[in-house]
């Protein structure tokens, strides 16, 4: 969707600003929030699912609101549509009953923050359709529902730089379409070609996208 | 690009802090949530707390500045990490969330990379630990891919017209780990001594590591 979270050539936001020996959390709340979603977002849905529930936050409500605050919104959102807590539950905070999902123990967490979770799927579901060095073109997609695919790159032409295996498709997973394995490749793109004369020359952008994001550079015609 | 004007003076609303009333406000619905998940079975308080202790403490920067340090020491390593980081890495300890499919990306006299997370705020967690806050706001987001050069000057790196900028973008759950130039002047300099210039903001690209002090 062509939300407010799809930052990436806006330049409306001022200056970078960097705060000396940031604590990692501020407040008390954020170490609750952080570890709420990450002890129990697995009861709400895949990882695409849960990042395309950010997405739908307001513009103004995304923009206005801290990191934790949003993720706070999303895991009371998500929790909401799939049903893991009632609206009477959420605003009285009186549990009607127990979960069918139990709560991971120490042990159990541990092992994820070890071990992490598969993304990649493996062996490669289809044979990759571009190699090392093809011109490709990101699509000009405009999907309505999630999509890692940021329109700063859409419609312009790169080159294949790494081929990163076969991973799933956020696109297809985050509403449940199924995990759609497929190649992942990294993008090279000179950096003029994305943001016009004015980008220096010698720059590059590299980024990760999947199989059904590009398509062959058959003509390279500039857009505009 | 432009790297002295901007169009829009700092949002406001992203960096002034809550009043202590708003601050209540939320912690009391934090707690409400976290009640009814416990009471629903969802969650444990004492899994929480190990949560936090772990991210709070036991992973940070301190891991990757073990892996950068080694790096700038073996030859053999640095080949390793280049070769496959996510393996190079775990020898040293480090695996895991937020870092299962981990790429090394060298910086040299010719190349300099930057990394940022354009849709949301992906990030190598097992080696940086959770990102800081300038890493997710939208200034960094939306203006390090269009004018790194420009955001990368006003952070205090000025680099020079003949280097290359390589901007990643981490869209997938590819993650990227920035290995910066090991400082002049640190040929003396122990592992764990070379570890300690190494720091957060060298290992996401928008910083040198630090020089070695004198006396060191």
């Amino acid at each position: 969707m062509n939300g407010i979270h799809d930052l990436g050539g806006m330049t409306c936001f001022g200056p970078v600003q960097i705060e000396p020996e940031e604590p990692v959390f501020h407040e008390d709340w954020e170490r609750r929030v952080f570890a709420i979603n990450v002890a129990a977002g697995g009861a709400l849905g895949s990882l695409d699912y849960r990042r395309h529930g950010i997405e739908r936050l307001t513009p103004i409500e995304y923009l206005t609101s801290s990191y934790y605050e949003n993720w706070l919104a999303r895991f009371e959102l998500l929790a909401l549509d799939t049903g893991l807590v009632s609206d009477i539950e959420l605003a009285s905070g009186e549990a009607n009953g127990r979960a069918e999902a139990a709560a991971p123990g120490i042990d159990a967490m541990n092992t994820v923050i070890r071990e992490g979770r598969a993304s990649a799927r493996e062996p490669r579901a289809r044979a990759a359709r571009f190699t090392l060095g093809d011109r490709v073109r990101a699509r000009n997609l405009q999907p309505r529902g999630h999509t890692r695919l940021p329109r700063y790159v859409r419609g312009c032409f790169g080159s294949i730089a790494a081929l990163r295996g076969t991973h799933v498709f956020p696109d297809a997973n985050a509403h449940g379409l199924g995990e759609d394995p497929q190649p992942l490749y990294s993008v090279e793109f000179a950096a003029n070609e994305l943001w016009g004369p004015t980008a220096s020359p010698r720059d590059r952008l590299y980024i990760d996208l999947w199989e059904d994001h590009l398509e062959p550079a058959r003509r390279e015609t500039r857009r505009g | 690009m432009d790297d002295h004007a901007h169009d829009a003076p700092p949002n406001p609303y992203l960096t002034a802090r809550r009043s202590p009333e708003e601050t209540r406000a939320l912690a009391e619905r934090v707690a409400k949530l976290e009640k009814l998940l416990t009471d629903k079975g969802l969650v444990d308080k004492a899994t929480l707390d190990h949560v936090v202790e772990v991210y709070e403490h036991d992973i940070g920067p301190m891991n990757g500045a073990r892996v950068v340090a080694r790096a700038w020491v073996d030859d053999e390593y640095r080949g390793r990490l280049l070769a496959n980081a996510t393996a190079a890495i775990a020898e040293l300890g480090f695996s895991g969330l937020q870092g299962e499919h981990m790429i090394a990306l060298e910086n040299t006299r010719d190349v300099h990379n930057v990394v940022v997370c354009t849709l949301c705020s992906c990030y190598p967690w097992p080696v940086l630990g959770l990102p800081p806050t300038w890493y997710k706001s939208p200034a960094y987001r939306s203006r390090i891919v269009i004018d790194p050069r420009g955001v990368l000057a006003e952070l205090g790196l000025d680099l020079p017209d003949d280097i290359e900028v390589r901007v990643w973008d981490s869209s997938a759950e590819i993650r990227y780990l920035v290995i910066p130039e090991r400082p002049t002047g640190s040929g003396h300099l122990s592992e764990s001594e070379l570890a300690a210039l190494v720091t957060r903001d060298s290992m996401i690209g928008v910083a040198r590591a630090a020089a070695p002090g004198p006396g060191r």
